[in-house]
Parts: structure tokens; C-alpha cells; sequence
């Protein structure tokens, strides 16, 4: 038992090692599924990803923590690894050698994509809400604001002082968007074009959610994600500002 | 050196994320404006014109290249610590209103996508280099 004890203690102490030997395996198991079992036709980060959010899923059930995996004390590097620092700086990252003109082009379009992105999840959110009995302007702000991403939720709801289930909810609003986002995006590739740089923009600001964004262009070719998550990376700000804002203002005003 | 592009993409990341806090707090949300995105912009505009004077090294260039390739496990990592239980636990309403924001605004990417001309499909996958 000594061994497994100092094995343990030589993983926790060093956990982002620990984190890049794991997910490494993670990784390279998924690509092997992705040749082996499926000829290449689900793409290898795909399932990686995929087994990400199901590893999380069992973190979550086995430590009802709320960090996925890295609440398992062992596992705990995976956390650092995959928080918001390294992912943004490898996400910084992905930009060099992008074409500065392709964001130009994209210029018009990826601001009205953000607009409407914002808006409609607002709009789509706030009317589940209702159909659900959430009947008051603070309950069907914060839940629209949590189906743009699960930042905005929280943050609408605190500043226009919503209760703490319906601001549970409006994280479980985002949640879902984002794990539905990561999954679906090589699905649905083809169908909406997502095959250049600029539809993969507007990609970016219909969708929002940073998670998603990266994960699902990353899923589908690596080579879109710079310019998605440039655009993503507007959403939540813009949210942040019109969810208690102006869009509590239109659902008082319709609602009462 | 490897290093000299290691510290090139820092110094465009935190310039980016703190002129991002700036716009945040200058227009009062609780929020981080496009820090990310103003990060990048800075990163291709100045990896360029070092380009275009001859003075983007190859070592220095690998010290961008391999924080770009590592960032697809770096996403595994982010997925495997959601809150996928809490996610699962939100109920049909929770749900429901996910689910229709995301089909909603897939919906959407060809329309605006039409706005001022197709892009240009990008070429033909090389070798993945994951």
C-alpha cells in the first residue's frame, strides 16, 4: 500500500504533469478509436472531447464536486490544465499566421452575427422560461441570459437580483449550450458551411459560448478556431452588458 | 530562441486581456470585452510586421507554434472539468432552453453568412498535426 500512497503523493504533488501525461492518454486512445472503429469519420479530438465531458460527468457523480475530473484529488492538474488561463493563451495562440484579411472581410457580418447571436439566445431563453412557469421579468431574464452562456446568466441575475435556483438554471442553460455546442458542431459542419474562415467567424458570434466555440471548430478542422473564438470572445462581454440592461428593460416591459 | 516566442505571445495575451478588463469596466459590466480576441489581433499584427522585416526567426516561431498545437488537449482538459452533472441536472427547462438556443443560431450561420459574398472555402486539410 506504501507504493500506491507514494505513487498518489508524486501525482498530486506534481498535478499539471500528471494532467499532460493523462490527457495525453486520453488523446491518443481517442485517436486510435477514431481510426480503428469509426475509419476516421468521427474526427479523434471529436471523441476526445466527447470522453472529456463524460469523464467530467463521472468526477462529478463519484466527488459531487463541481469541477468534473479535477475534483478527483489525483486528477486535480487536469483543472489547471483546462482552466481559463492555458486555454486562453493556447486559444491567443492558434491566431498566428491567420490571415488578417480574412477578419476584415468578415468585418460587417461578424458583428451582426454577434447582435443577433445575443439577442436571440436571449429571446429563445426568456420564452422557455415562461412556457415553463418562470412567469416573472427577473426569472425569464436571468434564464435567457444563461441560454447566451453561462456567464451571462449568473451575472444578469445577481445584478437584477434573481433567486438562487433561477440562477442554478441559468447556468444549466449554458451548460447544455456549450456541452451541445462541443458535440454538435462536426454533426452539423456541412449543412451551415462551416468550412472558411468567415462563416466560421460568424459562427463564432451566433454561438458565444468560448467552450463550445473552441471545442466544436476544434472538432471539426483546427484550423477555423482562431477565427471563431476571435468573435466568441466578444459574445459574453456584450451579453454581460444588454442582459440586465437593456433586455430586463423589454422583458419588463412585455411581461409586466 | 524559443523563448523570444513563448514571451512575444505572453506579453500580446496579457496586453489583450487587461485592455479587455479596461473596456469592460469602462462601459460597466462585470466582464472581460473581447480580451481574447483583442490578444490575437495584437499577436497577427505584430507577428506580421516582424514578418515583413525579416526578423520572425524559426525557434521563435516554434515557441508560438507549439502552444497553438497543444490547444486541443488543453480543450479535452477544459471538457473533462465542466459541470456536466449540474448540466444533466438542470431539468427540461434548462434544457430546453440550451437545446433551442444552440439549433436557433446554427440555423443562422448560412443567413448571416451571406451577408457581403460566400468566404472562400479554406484549402484542402494537409497533415494533421495534433
Amino acid at each position: 500500500m506504501e507504493i500506491m500512497d507514494t505513487l498518489a503523493n508524486v501525482l498530486v504533488k506534481n498535478g499539471l504533469i500528471t494532467a499532460f501525461a493523462f490527457v495525453g492518454m486520453v488523446v491518443w486512445l481517442s485517436y486510435l478509436v477514431s481510426d480503428k472503429l469509426t475509419a476516421g469519420r468521427i474526427h479523434g479530438s471529436a471523441i476526445a472531447i466527447f470522453v472529456g465531458l463524460v469523464l467530467a460527468w463521472v468526477g462529478g457523480v463519484v466527488t459531487e464536486g463541481t469541477n468534473g475530473l479535477a475534483d478527483v484529488t489525483v486528477l486535480s492538474g487536469v483543472g489547471v490544465m483546462g482552466g481559463a488561463m492555458l486555454r486562453d493563451f493556447t486559444i491567443v495562440a492558434t491566431a498566428f499566421g491567420v490571415n488578417f484579411d480574412e477578419i476584415r472581410r468578415a468585418g460587417i457580418g461578424a458583428v451582426i452575427s454577434l447582435l443577433v447571436g445575443v439577442l436571440g439566445s436571449f429571446a429563445v431563453g426568456a420564452a422557455v422560461a415562461y412556457a415553463f412557469g418562470y412567469t416573472d421579468a427577473v426569472s425569464m431574464t436571468t434564464i435567457g441570459a444563461g441560454a447566451a452562456t453561462y456567464i451571462v446568466g449568473p451575472v444578469t441575475g445577481s445584478a437584477i437580483g434573481a433567486s438562487s435556483e433561477v440562477v442554478a438554471l441559468s447556468i444549466a442553460a449554458g451548460l447544455v449550450k456549450s456541452m451541445m455546442v462541443m458535440i454538435g458542431t462536426p454533426f452539423v459542419a456541412k449543412a451551415i458551411g462551416l468550412d472558411n474562415a468567415k462563416s466560421a467567424m460568424i459562427f463564432g458570434g451566433l454561438m458565444g459560448t468560448t467552450s463550445g466555440v473552441a471545442g466544436g471548430l476544434a472538432a471539426t478542422d483546427k484550423r477555423l478556431v482562431p477565427y471563431g473564438a476571435m468573435t466568441a470572445t466578444f459574445y459574453t462581454g456584450l451579453g454581460c452588458l444588454l442582459g440586465p440592461s437593456v433586455f430586463y428593460f423589454t422583458v419588463r416591459a412585455l411581461v409586466g | 530562441m524559443v523563448i523570444y516566442g513563448v514571451g512575444l505571445l505572453a506579453a500580446c495575451f496579457l496586453a489583450g486581456i487587461f485592455l479587455g478588463d479596461l473596456l469592460g469596466a469602462l462601459i460597466g459590466v462585470q466582464a472581460n470585452v473581447g480580451g481574447v480576441g483583442i490578444a490575437m489581433l495584437l499577436l497577427i499584427l505584430y507577428s506580421d510586421a516582424l514578418v515583413k522585416r525579416g526578423r520572425l526567426k524559426a525557434p521563435t516561431r516554434q515557441g508560438v507554434i507549439f502552444w497553438s498545437a497543444i490547444y486541443i488537449p488543453v480543450i479535452v482538459a477544459m471538457a473533462a472539468k465542466q459541470n456536466v452533472v449540474a448540466a444533466l441536472k438542470g431539468g427540461p427547462a434548462a434544457f430546453t432552453a440550451g437545446a433551442l438556443a444552440v439549433v436557433g443560431c446554427l440555423a443562422l450561420v448560412p443567413v448571416i453568412s451571406r451577408i457581403g459574398g460566400a468566404g472562400e472555402p479554406l484549402p484542402e486539410a494537409g497533415e494533421e498535426d495534433v
